[in-house]
């Protein structure tokens, strides 16, 4: 392992700040916070599709020791952001968030209809089953095939003119089906759920009339405070919002869901703080999932392998109350050079919940059916596909006429094909066995959009020479603290350990929701900057101290100390410091922004995947046994948890390539496979050695710290690579997600 | 959950003597199986008798036959000296199954017991004759993929309403269809002995009773009989994942062989029937013959004949065919 870091950097990584706490179990997740007076919520969720409650029958459940209610439409509370109730109900705009027990209307199946609160989780559960909800049933629409003409474009997308979800074109649209070499093709992602180990859990604690506490799962705990404070009506201030431990989202914890909600409408009407932990077949329908997508591409190409043209359409399902839109045919505008391209976004409303973010969010479906048709087009021009890729690469941004602001994904593709061995693929599919197994490589490139948000930080230094840095970012998994700890670190020239980074906290000073690979670019940077203005304040009260730090340029800070030069011998402590001038403390607090060079570059993330399977004539089975994935995201921070980054994209993309599938009756509209016995994710053994690799020339242009977001590119381009490498394996094409032996054999 | 009354008998008597006059009372064994089932609202026994203070973990070779006592764990039947040298086809299929941790809670005795996976079976707002008689098979017309295309006995006959159309997931009871076993039972009427073939249920009928089991009764012990297998078996599993998932298709296979030839035959499916599927046949087809990829693939053909798919699993029909080739040729040592 150790070996593996080294051979791409000297590793000076630093361990996970929170690593010890994790695996000791002392970290506090949502969940586990000890309040005084706490009671249990459990939901009760529809069973139907689409209709509406025509009576609930609580009793029996009322009736059950340590019960306290049985919260529903009937009787919730009235949450004063929330117009008041229609009466008879009405099935609401297009754009409206669900609305938690407010009216008997049924959206879908798993819609939240009562909630049961006790004294003890196991009471509310075995109340929550002698609910008895009836409906009227209307008929619910949840196929997508059979619904696909009902797709359309966003009503959202309609009415903003510069709407990226527009219908774009450049060149002539129909180029690509009149070049020599073509490929047509349908591309079908089924439904995935983010599925994090821990499941979405909430400590609602009301500690006055007009003061809310959460203990929350969620990604952002500034955007949580600012809806919850908008639902209650509340100053900002005085809902706080707690979240500092987190096992995984991916996506599904960006919003304020309906459970966060009831939990939080029950504590304020029970009086009592309420705790309400989603159970594991629930997350399938409370924190939004991968939609379903089906994509056509169609893509031509001189017989020399120039790009001539491509047509990219997808259509996504989103729910009949919101629309959810992603990036999903955003790609294929970007990242080859091809002079005629079109693309076209739909939408299909179904009785379903609202899909969401998930990690690689559109990118990854995209890259899927875009790399895969490169694949396939590569082999109809008997074109090796990587070469095939570096004869169209893109030397600008081919949408925004723009240079980019960093781009080496030429570097990504030849550093990544040496280590993969790349050159030793014959080009013919099933061509290569390995003890009666099928062997094949394949590989896809990985972009995604800088993103780059406005974030606050403060960082202060102590008597003792200790730094806190604070920001109200997250960490969802991928070391935040670690990374932001490193920055600090370097720029004050103080030992990590010295160092506490603070997060989670909605009273921290402001700061996006983890996001979009959004976090290092923008909170990396305010602490970047925030420390370079402490340094600057500490080196400047230096200065009154002594003659010797007076020389201009000269000065430099290193173990915590100040020094007139590089070479000087004898520096005084930050600790002096502050003593000299009778400081408890020192402290900044600064914003970072990204300002015109936004207009003058194009910022994406690069990176390529090359993937070994083997694969079973017999009976079907794909066996990634080898993977090499190689990114350029600027600088590297922290090559560590840089690493892990890396290597948990490629084992949900593997996840996405060859498992992941949720799966519907549509008689019900109902999922079926609500539990980790029927949605695969992969298991140790599923996993081969992974090698990961940098490109780490930081991008000047794009902030600060010259970083660019990691954790969605990690993942994009994964299932096309191994889609890829199973056609080379069988010489069948598999264009419908997840792999499975059934669509082999 | 609903509340329950939790007894921990000393003796095989006491224990049956607490079921005796309960049909809700449930024996607890490992807990894997039954503990999820209860959070789910599937079982809800009034009352837990928790055996694992029993004497029933004994693992030993007496006569001819290896006897392994119904709370000997997965984990440990599998790397038993006597188990891995006598009966290496059920070691293998014991460690296919399930995760290591899950084969240290799991027994035998509740491996054999264990119910099905199908999902709507799992969830109640979904019809399933096996959880609620006559409220019809969800299966039927919904997804099926991993559910059965082998029904009545002898694959004759066809699927009847009001039936099943679930799986049964255990490994180990695949390798133990496909070899000679008996399950020794006691219980109010005192000890039996069920062939392995007649201890699990086919569905045609009352799909809500996995087994022949009686009310009240108590696995004791299972006994798998000596035989000449160990140099030729073979358990392959295929599944979607390399690990820790349900068999699509398994196949449970043991030969003798002498001189190149094959003098005896044994093969058993998992994941295609309501019980591990026995293929009676195949003796009288590879009896005296060398084996062959050739041989195997029209012996394999010969019995899917009479296998039915339903909307979602026609690729069983073909992957079922190619694992009984593969796991054929294996323990036939031939490429
Ligand atoms: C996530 C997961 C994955 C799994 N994967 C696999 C797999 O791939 N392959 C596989 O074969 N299995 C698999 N299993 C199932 C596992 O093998 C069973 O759960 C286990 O064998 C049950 O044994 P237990 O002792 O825990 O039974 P328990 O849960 O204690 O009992 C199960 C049933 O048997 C009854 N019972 C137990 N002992 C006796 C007895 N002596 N006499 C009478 N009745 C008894 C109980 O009343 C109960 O009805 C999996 C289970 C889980 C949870």
């Amino acid at each position: 392992m150790k070996k593996q870091l080294l051979d791409n950097a000297s590793d000076t990584s630093l361990d996970r700040v929170d690593g010890a706490v994790k695996v000791t179990g002392t970290a506090t997740y949502s969940a586990e916070y000890l309040v005084p007076g706490l009671v249990h919520a459990v939901l009760v969720t529809s069973t139907i599709a689409k209709g509406s409650i025509t009576a609930i029958e609580s009793r029996e459940a009322e009736a059950v020791p340590g019960v306290l209610a049985v919260i529903s439409h009937l009787n919730a509370i009235t949450v004063p952001g929330w117009p008041e109730r229609k009466q008879p109900a009405e099935r609401v705009p297009v754009g409206t968030a669900l609305r938690v027990f407010y009216d008997p209307l049924i959206y879908f199946d798993g819609q939240p209809v009562a909630m049961v609160v006790a004294g003890t989780r196991e009471q509310a559960v075995h109340a929550a089953s002698l609910v008895r909800v009836t409906y009227q049933q209307e008929t619910h629409q949840t196929h997508f095939e059979k619904n696909i003409g009902k797709a359309g474009v966003a009503l959202n997308v309609q009415r903003s003119k510069n709407s990226p979800f527009q219908d774009y074109q450049r060149g002539e649209a129909a180029k690509s089906e009149n070049t020599e070499v073509r490929i047509e093709a349908e591309y079908t992602i089924p439904t995935q759920h983010h599925q994090p180990l821990e499941p979405h859990a909430i400590i609602a604690v009301w500690e006055a009339d007009d003061k809310l506490t959460v203990y929350d799962k969620n990604q952002g705990v500034k955007s949580a405070q600012g809806q919850l404070a908008q639902a209650f009506k509340l100053p900002r201030e005085n809902v706080q919002v707690i979240s500092k431990y987190i096992g995984g989202a991916f996506g599904s914890g960006i919003r304020v869901w309906p459970h966060t909600m009831a939990a939080v409408m029950a504590a304020k009407q029970l009086k009592r703080p309420v705790k309400l932990v989603l159970g594991r077949e629930q997350m399938f329908t409370s924190v939004g999932y991968r939609p379903y997508t089906v994509q056509k591409i169609n893509i031509g190409a001189t017989k020399d392998g120039r790009l001539i043209g491509i047509v990219h359409e997808g259509t996504g399902q989103t729910s009949m109350y919101e629309e959810h839109l992603e990036r999903t045919v955003l790609a294929s505008r970007t990242l080859y050079a091809c002079p005629h391209v079109a693309t076209r976004y739909r939408l299909l409303p179904l009785d379903v919940n609202t899909p969401t973010w998930m990690r690689g969010p559109g990118d990854a479906t995209g890259m899927f059916a875009l790399e895969s048709a490169m694949d396939e087009l590569a082999f109809a021009l008997k074109m090796d596909p990587l070469e095939f890729r570096l004869k169209n690469y893109a030397e600008s941004d081919p949408e925004r006429n723009l240079p980019w602001s960093a781009k080496s994904l030429r570097e990504c593709y030849e550093l990544g094909a040496e280590k993969f061995r790349w050159n030793n693929r014959m080009q013919a599919p099933r061509s290569v066995t390995q003890n009666g197994l099928l062997m094949g490589y394949g590989m896809a490139s990985s972009l995604y959009g800088f993103h780059r948000h406005p974030s606050k930080v403060r960082a202060v230094i102590q008597a003792d020479g200790s730094v806190i840095v604070q920001s109200a970012t997250m960490d969802i998994g991928p070391g935040t603290g670690t990374a932001m700890t490193r920055i600090a670190a370097k720029v004050l020239g103080v030992n990590a350990k010295k160092i506490r980074f603070e997060l989670g906290h909605s009273a921290l000073p402001d700061a996006p929701g983890q996001n979009g690979s959004a976090t290092i670019p923008s909170v990396g940077s305010a602490v970047h900057v925030a420390c370079e203005a402490l340094k600057t304040r500490l080196v400047a009260l230096a200065r009154e101290m002594s003659e010797r730090f007076k020389s201009g340029g000269q000065v430099v800070v290193r173990n915590g100390q100040v020094y007139g030069s590089v070479d000087d011998k004898d520096g005084v402590s930050y600790a002096d410091i502050l003593k000299y001038h009778h400081l408890n403390e020192l402290e900044v607090t600064e914003e970072s922004k990204s300002g015109a060079e936004r207009d003058q570059y194009s910022m994406y993330s690069f990176g390529c995947h090359f993937v070994e399977v083997l694969v079973s004539p017999l009976t079907g089975e794909v066996r990634v046994t080898r993977v090499v994935t190689c990114a350029d995201v600027g600088a590297i921070i922290n090559y560590k948890t840089a690493r892990s980054q890396s290597i948990g994209g490629v084992v949900g993309g593997i996840g996405m390539a060859l498992m992941e599938h949720s799966e519907m009756d549509h008689r019900f509209g109902r999922y079926v496979t609500t539990d980790f016995a029927g949605y695969h994710i992969p298991v140790h053994a599923d996993i081969p050695p992974i090698e990961v690799y940098y490109i780490d020339k930081p991008d000047v242009h794009v902030n600060p710290i010259g970083s660019k977001g990691l954790g969605e590119i990690a993942i994009v381009g994964v299932a096309a690579a191994i889609a890829n490498a199973v056609f080379h394996a069988t010489g069948k094409r598999v264009r419908e997600l997840p792999i499975t032996p059934d669509k082999l054999v | 959950m609903k509340p329950f009354q939790y007894l921990r008998p000393k003796t095989i008597a006491e224990a049956i003597s607490m079921a005796a006059d309960d049909p809700e009372a449930r024996y607890i064994a490992g807990g894997t199986n039954l503990v999820d089932l209860m959070k789910r609202g599937i079982a809800s026994p009034t009352k837990l008798i928790d055996i694992n203070h029993l004497p029933l973990k004994k693992i030993e070779h007496r006569y001819d036959r290896l006897r392994i006592g119904a709370l000997a764990l997965n984990s440990e039947v599998a790397k038993h000296k006597a188990v891995v040298t006598r009966q290496p086809l059920l070691a293998q299929a014991l460690l296919a199954g399930a995760s290591g941790q899950l084969r240290n809670m799991a027994t035998v005795g509740g491996n054999l017991l264990q119910r099905t996976r199908c999902s709507y079976f799992y969830d109640l707002a979904l019809p399933c004759n096996k959880r609620k008689p006559g409220s019809g098979c969800g299966a039927e017309g919904g997804i099926n993929r991993t559910h059965a295309i082998f029904f009545a006995g002898n694959g004759f006959g066809g699927i009847e309403k009001s039936s099943c159309l679930a799986v049964h997931p255990s490994d180990m009871c695949v390798a133990l269809t496909a070899v000679d076993t008996v399950v020794v039972v006691n219980g109010p009427d005192g000890e039996r002995r069920i062939q392995m073939k007649d201890f699990l249920r086919l569905s045609t009928q009352q799909p809500e009773l996995d087994t022949n089991l009686g009310p009240g009764e108590l696995v004791t012990a299972i006994e798998v009989l000596d035989n000449a297998f160990a140099k030729h078996s073979h358990y392959l599993k295929v599944r979607d994942r390399a690990s820790y998932a349900f068999a699509l298709v398994s196949v449970a296979v043991a030969l003798q062989m002498d001189g190149g030839r094959i003098w005896d035959a044994r093969l058993a499916l998992g994941g295609v029937a309501h019980k591990p599927w026995r293929y009676w046949a195949i003796d009288l087809m590879l009896r005296g013959k060398a084996p062959s990829e050739q041989l195997f693939r029209e012996v394999a053909e010969h019995e899917m004949e009479s296998a039915k798919a339903l909307e979602g699993n026609a690729y069983k029909i073909k992957l079922t065919s190619n694992a009984m080739v593969a796991a054929l040729k294996t323990a036939a040592g031939i490429s």
